[in-house]
């Protein structure tokens, strides 16, 4: 085991933690400990405020009006694109498509691309780690049109066999699509070789970025992907708001996926024409406060800087998995050499629902169950794990009160 | 603590570690799965009915303790009853688990050890993990091979 390195004394974990109202919060006269911010994360005033002030004193729908406030509202929410466009470090902003989350995301890129390019007999690609957001729409689109999924498995630690990656890759592979870091593991896959490969095979790749934005430096051009999503929910910004970044050339070649207004450039009832990028896959008026308050989620991340909450973590993980590993009866699912932010578990002869209950009742916050990754559950022959999951604003302290919460269930069922 | 403790007293603890009952049943003439798709709780059970008594009951699955004792302990109970006492006692147990936190009423009577599930309707997101079985029960009894908590 790796020597834990003391604490980083330039992250002020306690003043980070002070922009958190939230956790101020009680559980039965317990402070709450939420280790679950692989479901969803909590968000910092700033980020609360921004969406607020929006309906305070700025609101309007976006991109129509001729009045000031719509102007203001459009200038604020175009803003947050151009953020979104750096965080993923894009191009170009209509490389940008502002949408609900991840699982909107690779819907639509398996209706608007996937029907137009893949047919029968063509291969999708995923891998053993999927969230079933990364499995279903490819499920869909293969019955569809007579294509086959395909599976990369995983090894015992919870990593891809790249091997086997490489050996499933063939002429008929249209599509890869995979987890940049698996949110019931913790596995960070290495995503480049992934795309290099699936690029050498003729297929386009898309990723699944929504458990990867929180934790690391995401650069779309360095991993040379063609599609890569996430959900805002998840880098401390609203629920109901995420993005996908799709190459220009791509995206201008796909059909529209959702119809309305905003996609269009001109309707009559013989013919309608589309809007410009990206503004064709963004039917509807959007989630404007969201899409402005997730631009305030990333300038806060920028703000307290993503290398150091990564290392900050990263010291956390490594903490927590050699307190959990010295506990008896307790095995860590999901041991790849590279993880991020994710301690998955079981307890011998206890359930982890009953885990979760009893780790509840002391206010610590954790996820039991299959954490929509069903297969992943399989592959290890259990039916659910115990998921411990950290953001920034966690601490040491944190990870004792869960092994403590551990013993005691232990106790309970001795 | 208190609440915490009831939820996992003695009795519980007990069926959920050595469930009664807890195996197939090749003479069964009722059978049917259940599945909670939140958690994973899968439970089948087996009656066999002979002229409207339950002549025997038996279990299999895989979940967490407080399903698990549930279906032991309805195993327990059932043995022996006719089906209309069967079908008020998924009421009464149902009642139990179901019941209204805010409200202090009392626990319907007549369900002997089972009243130890009280405790379950404190603890909202299991309730069911314990109505799971009494559901693929009933599913059962009433002919149907399929139950879920949904």
């Amino acid at each position: 085991m790796t020597r834990v390195a003391p604490p980083d004394a330039t992250f002020d974990v306690e003043a980070i933690r002070r922009e958190f109202p939230v956790l101020r919060e009680t559980v039965r006269g317990r402070p709450l400990v939420y280790l679950d911010s692989a479901a969803s994360a909590q968000k910092p005033q700033p980020v609360i405020d921004a969406e607020r002030e929006v309906y305070e004193r700025s609101y309007s729908n976006v991109h129509r009006g001729v009045h000031h406030l719509s102007m203001v509202a459009t200038e604020s929410y175009e803003k947050a694109r151009g953020k979104v466009r750096r965080f993923l470090g894009a191009a170009a902003s209509r490389e940008i498509v502002l949408l609900r989350g991840t699982t909107e995301a690779v819907n639509l890129v398996a209706q608007a691309y996937g029907r137009a390019h893949v047919g029968a007999g063509d291969e999708v690609l995923v891998t053993g780690l999927e969230h079933h957001s990364n499995i279903v729409p490819w499920q869909l689109l293969c019955g569809e049109k007579g294509a086959a999924l395909r599976v990369a498995p995983i090894d015992d630690t919870g990593e891809v066999d790249m091997a086997a990656f490489e050996r499933l890759l063939s002429p008929r592979t249209r599509i890869v699509s995979v987890a940049h870091v698996s949110n019931a593991l913790g596995t960070v896959s290495p995503v480049r070789r992934m795309t290099e490969l699936g690029h050498a095979a003729g297929a386009v790749v898309m990723i699944d970025g929504a458990q990867a934005a929180p934790h690391l430096a995401v650069d779309v051009q360095a991993i040379g992907c063609d599609f890569y999503a996430f959900s805002g929910h998840k880098v401390y910004g609203p629920s109901g708001v995420g993005a996908l970044y799709g190459k220009a050339a791509l995206l201008e070649a796909m059909p529209p996926w959702q119809g309305g207004g905003d996609m269009i450039a001109s309707v009559t009832f013989e013919k309608s024409t589309w809007n410009e990028l990206p503004y064709k896959f963004e039917a509807g008026t959007p989630n404007i406060a969201g899409g402005i308050a997730l631009g305030a989620a990333i300038d806060w991340v920028d703000k307290v800087g993503l290398g150091a909450i990564a290392a900050h973590e990263h010291e956390l993980l490594e903490y927590g998995t050699g307190l959990l590993e010295r506990l008896p009866g307790l095995r860590l699912v999901g041991t790849a050499r590279e993880k991020a932010g994710v301690l998955s578990f079981v307890l011998d002869g206890i359930h982890p629902h009953d885990v979760g209950t009893i780790l509840d009742y002391d206010g610590i916050a954790v996820r039991t169950g299959h954490h929509c990754a069903q297969p992943v559950m399989d592959r290890f022959g259990i039916p659910a794990t115990t998921r411990a999951s950290l953001a920034c604003f966690n601490t040491r302290e944190e990870l004792d009160a869960l092994a403590r919460g551990i013993g005691k269930v232990q106790e309970m069922f001795k | 603590m208190d609440d915490l403790r009831e939820l996992y007293q003695e009795t519980i603890l007990d069926h959920s570690k050595r469930p009664r009952n807890f195996r197939g049943m090749k003479e069964a003439n009722r059978r049917a799965n259940g599945h909670n798709p939140l958690c994973g709780d899968r439970t089948t059970v087996y009656l066999h009915v002979e002229d409207d008594v339950v002549r025997d009951v038996s279990f299999e699955g895989s979940g967490c303790s407080i399903s698990t004792a549930s279906a032991s302990m309805m195993t327990d109970a059932l043995k022996g009853m006719t089906l209309s006492e069967a079908k008020d006692l998924f009421d009464r147990f149902h009642a139990l688990v179901t019941a209204d936190p805010s409200r202090t009423a009392p626990a319907p009577a007549g369900l002997g050890k089972l009243a130890v599930f009280a405790g379950v309707h404190e603890f909202p997101m299991r309730v069911k993990c314990a109505s799971l079985p009494w559901h693929t029960m009933k599913a059962a009894l009433e002919g149907g091979d399929r139950a879920s908590t949904e």
